[in-house]
């Protein structure tokens, strides 16, 4: 990055917390406000930090005696927002990659139809033509082998963890100045606060949803797409067990807990995308980041076709309309996969650190001048 | 909208005071409209810029520390007064006061722990989750649950008040004049601290130099009318309350952020460079109220707060930058001071300052000898470069004027007869219960107490 131009929305972001930190009367609201108040000026690290800290749940907006129309314009949650969105690409790696969230929709719209067609070709071109129109009884193996599923999906898989890994790692050693932090105590403190959404309340009042009052319906389709996002990633966890450990082969019966647990989850993957992309679309412009708008919407649709594929499969697995539906399912799961370092997924493990950080400052009540 | 039909309580103003009168007497199933004058973003007059209350309390209420009795309180309310109150009341206030926490929680409002910087103030005041306009909005959520009619840009022009009673209130609605008829008026439309053409009739041509805190809106109209139209006045027209704020803030509206707790760090200069009063008297919050109409006192109403790198870190941070330079010569040509009687003044400070152990906590032993006038605490020479300061103009929070009321919150004629219909809460009646001075968030207990008492004696008088 270069230092000697600073981005516009970190300016902004510097101008709008120097004056939320002469004023302070959103301390009580979330976390960003306290951690604001250990400093006295804001590098761009710091900005950063502040920025993923924030759940924009707008509660600081409309609470605030200097939000436009007012001369001082203070609107933390949008521009906090762009600062966020920016971040990600700022510590994304490989750094030659960060422009994929620039164009956030188009780049995951490509990465599925091309994992789509390249599962449709391979099935066709590894096998015959007839295996993917043919009739398997639900056993996808018959259409590609088991462990070539493992082996593509484990290196992509890697892949993005790596990533992912090597960003976080960028993102954590620049906001804590090059030093350690964290610790146990506040890891578990920040899986607490993760869980349950804490900042995502509003200080008690709720989020600025479908219109300026506050409801608590933000969170809770975030929890749907959360707490689905995890039970679909528990089912592949447990089938991996079955698979691995008592060599129990897919598919596996309606009631087995694979199943059991990956449907709970893709319910939670339809209720909850499709509320928060309906939210988004009533939400107040002026409280997001309409820049990088985009990437929300297509990581909720990635979310969102992932479960309906997947429910799609399972309910004709048996028909001679699997084949197709597996290479479209597997293509949206690579696609998800693919974009997870380069898109919105990233932001819950951003803000983990940030809640990680800010666990740790708190209990070290650490004040920097 | 629908003018024809009179309402049970016609409410002008739309701040706290305003909001519990017209809750009050919706719950009491009365008809209601609250008029304000400003448009919606800046509704609440000084409430928007406000963040907590004072209560007396048991100690139970889980966001605040305790207890705090309603003996203590008092003795707080007289000192800072000076004993300038109505005993009535101001007890009347306290004892009311214990009501409050649970009154604003019925009605949506939430509460916050004091954390950073106003630890202070746990004990004696409930801090509103969001600040004041946080709680504002919360009152509004709850009118417009109860059918209140809430009208904006509806500034009250005229009053039709005939012997003492409330007829109709003209206002200026979408362009054109309206009449708003209703059986009761509550009158809890603050008071002048915007209205520089009357600031000016005490002040001179310093009230140009004044900084406003508040919105623009605060004009004192209804007030005026309502002295014209022979109800009592109280309160010192001349006196306001008024800060030190940034010189560089906007005209109205900056509220608490533009001020500045750099004073007892330092030294205070005025146009000519030379210092004009202790700045080490007493502990900060007490002395925050006195340096606005010290400053408004100063040539030019311009003042300069200067400290070196020791302190500069001390006091909250302010949304200006401070001005700064390597040596005093330079900072006081960066103020368009007179370098060299700053350097001088600054001389004479330096060597005045006695050793002793700083600590800005208590009423430490750094002092000045032999200096006038002298700095009789936290006394600390200026010698540390780079040197820091901050312009200051005085900031006007609000006017002690208003009307007489009594322990219903009934206005008062001038002849001392209770009105029979109309009622005042708030800022305009404040100079009640507080003839001077101030005490952290006396404000907003005076507006609830009173806006509820008003708001029940205009209701019990609309059914009768």
């Amino acid at each position: 990055m270069n230092l000697a131009v600073r981005p516009e929305s970190l300016v902004e972001a510097d101008r709008l917390m120097t004056i939320c930190n002469a004023c302070r009367y959103c301390e009580g609201l979330c976390a960003v406000f306290p951690a604001m108040e250990m400093r006295r000026t804001f590098a761009d690290a710091d900005l950063n930090y502040l920025a993923n800290l924030c759940h924009q749940c707008g509660a600081c907006y409309t609470d605030c005696q200097y939000a436009p129309p007012h001369e001082f314009k203070v609107n933390v949650p949008g521009v906090l927002a762009k600062v966020r969105n920016e971040s990600y690409a700022q510590y994304a790696w490989p750094h030659f990659l960060s422009g994929a969230f620039e164009r956030n929709g188009l780049v995951i719209t490509l990465l599925t139809s091309v994992g789509v067609a390249a599962f449709i070709f391979g099935f066709v071109a590894v096998k015959d033509p007839a295996v993917l129109f043919g009739r398997h009884a639900g056993d996808f193996y018959k259409v590609m082998p088991h462990n070539a599923m493992v082996a593509l999906f484990g290196t992509v898989f890697l892949y993005s963890i790596l990533a992912c890994v090597l960003s976080l790692r960028t993102f954590w050693r620049d906001i804590n100045g090059g030093k350690s932090g964290g610790g146990f105590a506040a890891f578990w403190q920040a899986v607490g606060d993760s869980a349950h959404l804490r900042y995502l309340h509003g200080g008690g009042g709720g989020c600025t949803s479908e219109d300026d009052k506050p409801s608590p319906s933000r969170r809770i389709y975030h929890h749907f797409t959360f707490y689905g996002f995890m039970l679909c990633f528990a089912s592949t966890s447990v089938a991996t067990v079955y698979h691995y450990v008592f060599g129990w082969k897919a598919p596996y019966a309606y009631y087995d807990l694979p199943v059991v647990l990956g449907s709970l989850g893709g319910i939670g993957l339809l209720i909850g995308p499709a509320g928060l992309y309906l939210l988004s679309r009533q939400r107040d412009p002026v409280l997001t980041d309409t820049a990088h708008r985009d990437m929300n919407t297509a990581f909720l649709a990635m979310l969102f076709l992932t479960s309906l594929t997947g429910f799609a499969l399972m309910l004709l697995r048996d028909t001679g309309a699997m084949g197709m539906l597996l290479a479209i399912h597997l293509g949206v799961v690579l696609g998800l996969f693919l974009s997870m370092p380069y898109g919105k997924f990233v932001h819950g493990l951003y803000r983990f650190l940030a809640l990680v950080k800010y666990a740790a400052d708190v209990r070290t009540g650490k004040f920097v001048d | 909208m629908n003018f024809n039909e009179p309402f049970d309580v016609v409410v002008a103003g739309g701040g706290n005071a305003a909001l519990c009168a017209a809750i009050t007497a919706a719950r009491a199933g009365c008809s209601v409209i609250v008029l304000e004058g400003a448009p919606e973003f800046y509704r609440g007059g000084n409430t928007r810029h406000t963040r907590n209350l004072r209560c007396s309390h048991d100690g139970t209420a889980p966001t605040m520390s305790g207890p705090y009795e309603q003996a203590e309180f008092l003795d707080d309310l007289y000192r800072v007064t000076a004993g300038q109150t109505d005993k009535l009341l101001a007890e009347l206030t306290i004892a009311k006061s214990r009501e409050l926490l649970g009154w604003m929680d019925e009605q949506g409002v939430r509460f916050q722990p004091p954390l950073g910087g106003t630890l202070s103030l746990g004990k004696t005041n409930a801090f509103f989750l969001g600040g004041g306009r946080g709680m504002l909005n919360m009152l509004y959520r709850r009118a417009e649950k109860l059918g209140i009619t809430v009208l904006y840009e509806a500034p009250v022009t005229a009053l039709q008040i005939e012997d003492g009673y409330f007829v109709s209130a003209t206002i200026n609605y979408q362009g054109r004049p309206q009449q708003v008829r209703g059986k009761a008026l509550v009158a809890a439309c603050g008071g002048f601290e915007a209205n520089i053409e009357w600031l000016r009739e005490y002040w001179g041509d310093a009230a140009d130099n004044f900084v406003i805190r508040g919105t623009p809106y605060n004009r004192g109209d209804v007030l005026r009318m309502l002295h014209a139209a022979n109800v009592m006045p109280v309160g010192d027209p001349t006196q306001c309350h008024a800060v030190a704020l940034d010189a560089r803030s906007p005209k109205f509206d900056g509220g608490i952020a533009t001020r500045l707790d750099s004073i007892v760090f330092g030294i205070v200069v005025n146009r000519d460079a030379q210092r004009f009063y202790d700045e080490g008297e007493d502990t900060w919050p007490k002395r925050y109220a006195i340096w606005g109409r010290l400053i408004a006192q100063q040539p030019d109403q311009i003042a300069y707060t200067i400290v070196d790198s020791k302190s500069f870190h001390s006091f909250m941070p302010s949304i200006f930058p401070a001005i700064s330079a390597p040596t005093l010569g330079e900072l006081a040509g960066k103020l368009t001071l007179d370098p060299a009687a700053l350097q001088k003044t600054i001389a004479d400070f330096n060597a005045a300052v006695r050793p002793g152990t700083f600590d800005y906590t208590i009423l430490d032993d750094c002092r000045t000898e032999g200096l006038t006038p002298p700095k009789t605490h936290w006394a600390q020479t200026i010698d540390k470069p780079p040197y820091y300061a901050y312009p200051l103009r005085p900031g006007i929070t609000f006017t002690y004027l208003g009307v007489r009321v009594n322990a219903e919150s009934r206005m008062l004629l001038n002849d001392g007869k209770p009105s029979g219909n109309m009622f005042a809460a708030g800022e305009i009646m404040a100079g009640n219960v507080l003839g001077k001075g101030y005490l952290a968030g006396i404000g907003m207990t005076i507006g609830a107490v009173f806006g509820r008492l008003a708001g029940q004696g205009a209701s019990t008088h609309a059914r009768n």
